[in-house]
């Protein structure tokens, strides 16, 4: 799998639910289509947390993985088209 | 997603009917107002029982839906302007509260121990990094979910309408449900 570039970080360490996702939808309501957003969370209950929330709102996870004490995410907003 | 029949024949099977059927029903299911609608009942004032409504309709409007919170009864201390000193948590009453040492409801129950209880989860939340209260209530009005206090209890409790934080809705079980039966999420804490 080709290496996955993120346009913007987003460093949620610290935070606990809801605020992660608070966070997440706010970021990528700044970024265009095909953009993406790296986001790092110690809040374990982002590992279901952020693709359902990925899911519902039209955007697509490309991978996560846990680096270390957190967690990583690569997240790429959609055409805004459910 | 097209539409698929097949055209070789002028005949429309069962199959081709149950096809188009179930590829409309998926359309319409996909564009169903009340999967983006979250409508949730705060009847409980303690600082724990604060926490799921606040939390729940926050994610519900970074998931894009549209929240309302109905803070009815002991609820409506949320949303009290005061409600920094009016939300409390107290061990009595509570088996499953977390407590540093054992100790017996006669002395949990002492002048004191609900301000001291208040203050040690408050400080608990805060270094695990849960968000405060006031940021959750910000989070929530940032994000345009709608907080509607319940009229009735307001009247019966004696408070104002000038009692509340900016922003707060009047409401009553009538607007409850006519927003409630076109929101697939319900719930009552």
């Amino acid at each position: 799998m080709a290496d996955v570039n993120e346009d913007t970080v987003l460093d949620c360490r610290g935070l606990q639910c809801p605020i992660p996702v608070v966070r997440i939808g706010r970021e990528m309501s700044t970024l265009g289509p095909g953009e993406v957003l790296k986001v790092l969370a110690t809040d374990r209950g982002a590992v279901a947390d952020v693709p359902a929330w990925a899911a519902d709102t039209g955007n697509e996870v490309l991978r996560w993985h846990e680096d270390g004490d957190h967690l990583v995410f690569y997240i790429r907003k959609g055409a805004g088209e459910d | 997603m097209s539409l698929e029949v097949r055209s070789e024949s002028s005949v429309v099977t069962h199959e081709d009917v149950r096809l188009i059927v179930r590829q409309e029903l998926e359309r319409a299911l996909k564009r169903d107002p009340a999967a983006q609608r979250a409508c949730i009942i705060a009847s409980k004032g303690t600082l724990d029982w604060a926490y799921p409504p606040l939390i729940l309709a926050s994610a519900a409007a970074a998931a894009g839906m549209d929240a309302a919170v109905f803070f009815t009864f002991y609820g409506l201390n949320i949303i009290h302007k005061d409600f920094r000193r009016r939300v409390k948590v107290s061990p009595v009453g509570n088996p499953a509260m977390p407590m540093p040492v054992p100790m017996a409801d006669t002395f949990t129950s002492l002048p004191g121990m609900k301000g001291m209880a208040t203050w040690m989860m408050k400080d608990k939340f805060r270094r695990k990094g849960v968000a405060a209260l006031e940021e959750l209530l910000e989070v929530c009005r940032e994000s345009s979910v709608r907080l509607i206090a319940c009229a009735l209890t307001i009247e019966v409790f004696g408070f104002q309408e000038s009692d509340f934080i900016d922003g707060v809705e009047f409401g009553g079980a009538g607007a409850f449900m006519s927003d409630a039966r076109r929101s697939h999420v319900t719930l009552f804490v």
